[in-house]
């Protein structure tokens, strides 16, 4: 009787998985790196891991629909002589119009008026529309200095000197050249159709001694009018805090690896930068160091999604969060009621992150016509609106129960962690212990 | 990222007003960098003395008991003149390696800030006219001087982070800009023997300029290496006995404006802190060109600028 | 005539006066005296006025500047008439780096030398340098004219878009994408109104020779790589 032996199973690599795989078949292929929109994929520690001490004998909440619990919060206090005060503590981050269509633009502007905040302007210029749609608008001041004119630099309402973003610490860009369209390149001076390359350093200062002779010169042209922010994405987020303030910054706006961009390498998303968890304690501690938290506000971004996200951001010490992600998901992008469309793109509802190819079904990242009239501005911008309102709504709902009357007053210490990276990054206990890791006990 | 000022001069009626015109240079780049000054003099130099510049942050408590290590190291012949936290020994050549022991034995904290036959630095945190009026600066004369405003990046504001960086006799750098293989290249140094004080980045370009004079080279020759091994974006203005050096890196971003007349060379991040000097409306004004060193020796050519290849 | 001595008056008396003319303004000419090296000097211009600086500026002199007439007569820091929209930017002495830098409109003229990267980003702005420029002059370059009447250094006209360059003595290397151009009569009047906008009347055109872009990084391509 023959002995069989028992048959291996084909076993594939846990280092070359599928997704490797396709990568290195794509790449060898095309000639070209993966090119996508959106924030990092991967899984990084997030708020999720963190939760909430809420009131019970030691403490009081406050009553839910009785007891005030204020939202509001006043940017630009530091130098500008109009700063800028929004009702809720989430504002739109920067976009621009050209990565978004033109009814895009708008609804992001319509949403965030209903909702009491700010809207920001991208790598690309200031339309019309979004200054009109727009109560609150910061103009963004980019190495590309696509669209800048000191016209719009004084019809803005704050100045946004963008140094990095948080997919992308460190680099510039290149967007390729499918959703570059006549008004797109006339606003950007660049002849239609080509590729868009994008500079990492600006082009006429280097380095915080030279930013704070740029930014006397912005005060300068707006008669010390505008808030000044400055955007950096999280790498060294205690150092660049600091420079920011040194450099004279009003705002400063911290941006984590979750946080989207219109078009990058794959590789810059997923390799570059640090969660957005692990920014915040840092950058907070720079202020203080400097005596400076609540004096120049901190706006946190990068993955915010929910009314639990705002709270934490605002617990380890954000004077505000922005959403950009979240706020076009808000105005229809992926959502499954394309999923045929989808499809036909080779992707499904919920994955669709070609935004540089500028087809999409939900006609939001796109410069084509037909595509872009399916956004209903108003519509849009009515969900924006609703969903701006409820994450406050729950944001407060959080802040009441461990007993706060201002979302401000929520505290590290009314955190605790679920994991130890969490503890770690947060600077707040494991939870049901006292071990803060690096910190605190054994 | 810093203001730097430098001053050489070759008219020596200037010398007794060198103290004066480098603290009015450096008083007019405070803005850009408000965590600490330093400032580097040459002054005159004393056959087989040198001089060693100690600092201390609580000089009422402790400068009595340096006084009294003075005395046991190098007997009546040393000499010290206490500045605020800063004190200047004198003392001859061969009694300086038994001081540098001696300092580093005591309970104390006294810190050596400099050691060199003409050199004296005087550094703090603080904002260039509270350093310089501590130190009392402008009283100072001397043959060339190089002085910096901070404003740190990513190392400590602390008084050892401040520049000028001494890393070895008569030699000092101040610089403008950040490295990025600055940990490498510590770490090769730190196997050759070269210590550090601080994490800064800067003192590691000084002490790699210390490493390859120490090897053989002049000032010009190490700065010229230092294009081939320094990562980053820099602009450096160094000071050596006779010398006056300036390098910037191949990028050039950081500023960098530079006058020469008959009577002196001078330096400024920016042009404003050149507007004071005696003839500056007559001067030749210019920016030093990238990945170029630019160096002045008193005992070579006056006014010498040679280009790196 | 509205004279402004900034060794005693603050630099924002100066920008708020110059903010403040209005099409009905009678006295549209500034004075400006003592410099000394100072910042942002008469930024955001928006009228057309003119403005005589009488000394050496510091950076982003003329900074967006929109339909005034500045002249410096001394020597310019980083940026001057950066952003410029319209209007005309003459700097007697030389100038720092980012000379005009993201210019979209407007003459900057330099009688002396310009720096590195001068016209770095421009979108429409003249630019016209009686001396020598420095290295990466024009990088990336959209829209405008650079006319250097002395040598241009290294990697002139880097990823360069379609900014028209034209220079009069040496190159000392061209940046990546882009090339020498044949000198057409269209290109020949257009330097001339150029030379002669920037009062440089004895120089002719047919000593310049053009640069412009190959066109060769407008779309991806893998084996133009080593070229970002």
């Amino acid at each position: 009787m023959s002995y069989h032996n028992p048959p291996t199973p084909p076993r594939k690599s846990a280092t070359f998985d599928d997704a490797s795989l396709a990568e290195i078949r794509r790449a060898a292929a095309t000639g070209i790196y993966d090119i996508r929109g959106g924030g990092t994929k991967r899984h990084v520690p997030h708020f999720d891991d963190l939760l909430f001490l809420g009131a019970s004998m030691s403490r009081y909440p406050l009553e839910g629909y009785r007891e005030r619990c204020d939202t509001s919060v006043t940017l630009g206090t530091r130098f500008a002589r109009k700063p800028i005060e929004l009702k809720i503590p989430v504002t739109i981050a920067g976009m621009s119009f050209g990565a978004l269509s033109g009814p895009a633009k708008e609804a992001l502007g319509r949403g965030a008026t209903i909702a009491g905040t700010s809207t920001t302007t991208g790598d690309g210029g200031m339309t019309d529309e979004e200054r009109g749609h727009s109560e609150l608008l910061v103009y963004q001041y980019l190495p590309s200095r696509y669209g800048m004119n000191p016209v719009d630099l004084r019809r803005c309402d704050a100045i946004e000197i963008v140094v990095g973003q948080g997919a992308k610490p460190g680099g510039g860009g290149m967007l390729l050249g499918q959703k570059i369209s006549d008004r797109v390149a006339e606003m950007r001076t660049l002849p239609k159709g080509i590729d868009q390359r994008s500079a990492c350093r600006h082009p006429d200062w280097t380095g915080p001694d030279d930013l704070e002779i740029k930014i006397l010169e912005l005060r300068e042209i707006t008669d010390w009018e505008k808030p000044i922010y400055i955007k950096v994405g999280g790498s060294r987020p205690y150092y660049d805090t600091a420079l920011a303030v040194k450099a004279g910054a009003d705002v400063v706006v911290l941006d984590g690896m979750q946080g989207g961009t219109a078009a990058s390498q794959d590789v810059f998303i997923e390799h570059v930068g640090l969660p957005t968890l692990a920014c915040i304690r840092p950058a907070v501690k720079a202020l203080q160091d400097l005596g400076m938290h609540r004096k120049v506000q901190l706006i946190v971004s990068g993955g915010i999604r929910n009314g639990a996200d705002v709270a934490k951001a605002l617990a380890l010490g954000a004077d505000a969060v922005s959403v950009g992600t979240a706020a076009l998901v808000a105005l229809g992008d992926n959502d499954p009621k394309w999923e045929a469309e989808y499809n036909a793109l080779g992707t499904t509802a919920g994955a669709y992150d070609d935004w540089h190819e500028g087809k999409d079904p939900a006609g939001i990242t796109t410069q084509d016509p037909a595509l872009a009239s399916r956004l209903d501005p108003v519509a849009a911008g009515r969900r924006l609106a609703n969903y701006l309102k409820v994450i406050t709504l729950e944001a407060q709902t959080i802040a009441r129960a461990c007993g706060h009357n201002d979302l401000h007053n929520l505290e590290p210490e009314d955190l605790v962690a679920l994991t130890i990276e969490a503890a770690a990054m947060a600077e707040v206990p494991l939870a049901g212990t006292t071990w803060i890791p690096g910190k605190t006990g054994l | 990222m810093c203001g730097i000022v430098g001053l050489f001069l070759k008219d020596r009626a200037l010398e007794d007003r060198l103290g004066e015109m480098l603290s009015d240079m450096l008083v007019t780049m405070t803005d850009r960098g408000p965590d600490s000054a330093g400032i580097a003099v040459y002054g005159k130099a004393v056959p087989g003395r040198v001089k060693v510049t100690i600092q201390c942050d609580t000089p009422g408590a402790d400068f009595p008991a340096l006084d009294v290590l003075v005395r046991d190291v190098a007997g009546e012949m040393a000499s010290i003149a206490v500045k605020d936290t800063h004190a200047v020994v004198e003392l001859s050549r061969e009694k300086a390696d038994p001081l540098r022991a001696a300092l580093a034995a005591a309970p104390q904290t006294f810190r050596i800030m400099s050691v060199g036959e003409t050199m004296e630095i005087y550094k703090e945190t603080g904002l260039p006219k509270d350093v310089v009026s501590r130190f009392s600066i402008r009283q100072m004369r001397g043959t060339h001087g190089i002085g910096h405003t901070r404003m740190a990046t990513e190392s400590a504001v602390t008084t050892l982070g401040a520049h000028p960086f001494s890393t070895g006799d008569d030699q000092c750098l101040v610089h403008n800009g950040s490295l990025s293989n600055h940990n490498n290249l510590r770490r090769d140094l730190v196997r050759q023997g070269i210590t550090f004080e601080t994490e800064n980045d800067s003192e590691v370009a000084a002490a790699y300029l210390t490493a390859r004079m120490r090897a053989g080279s002049n000032l010009g020759e190490a700065l010229t290496s230092a294009l081939d091994d320094l990562d980053g974006f820099f602009t450096f203005v160094v000071g050596t006995k006779t010398g006056f050096g300036v390098l910037r890196d191949p990028i050039a971003c950081k500023p960098a404006v530079m006058a020469e007349t008959e009577r002196y060379v001078a330096f400024g991040s920016e042009y404003r802190a050149l507007v004071g000097l005696p003839g500056i409306e007559n001067a030749r004004v210019w920016e030093p060109e990238p990945a170029s060193v630019y160096f002045w020796d008193r005992d070579g050519a006056t006014g010498q600028a040679m280009l790196a290849a | 005539m509205p004279a402004f001595d900034l060794a005693a008056t603050p630099l924002r008396d100066l920008n708020q006066a110059l903010h403040a003319v209005t099409p009905k303004t009678n006295d549209r000419a500034f004075e400006i005296r003592n410099p000394r090296g100072s910042h942002a000097v008469a930024v955001g211009c928006s009228e057309p006025v003119t403005v005589a600086v009488h000394g050496s500026v510091g950076y982003y002199c003329g900074g967006m500047n929109a339909a005034a007439d500045i002249t410096i007569h001394g020597s310019a820091g980083p940026g001057v008439a950066e952003n410029m929209m319209s209007g005309r930017v003459v700097v007697e002495g030389d100038a720092s780096q980012y000379a005009g830098a993201t210019g979209r409109g407007g003459l900057l003229v330099i009688k002396g030398n310009a720096s590195s990267r001068c016209g770095i980003s421009m979108k429409g702005i003249d630019i016209v340098v009686g001396g020598n420029v420095g290295h990466m002059s024009a990088f990336m370059g959209q829209s405008g004219h650079l006319v250097v009447c002395g040598d241009a250094g290294e990697a002139l006209g880097d990823s360069l878009y379609e900014a028209k360059l034209f220079v009069r003595g040496k190159v000392k290397s061209l940046g990546a994408d882009c090339i020498e151009k044949e000198m057409r009569p269209e290109h020949l009047q257009a330097l001339e109104r150029l030379l002669a906008e920037a009062g440089m009347t004895d120089i002719e055109p047919t000593e310049f020779r053009r640069y412009g872009s190959a066109r060769k990084l407008y779309t991806f391509n893998i084996d133009n790589a080593d070229a970002y």
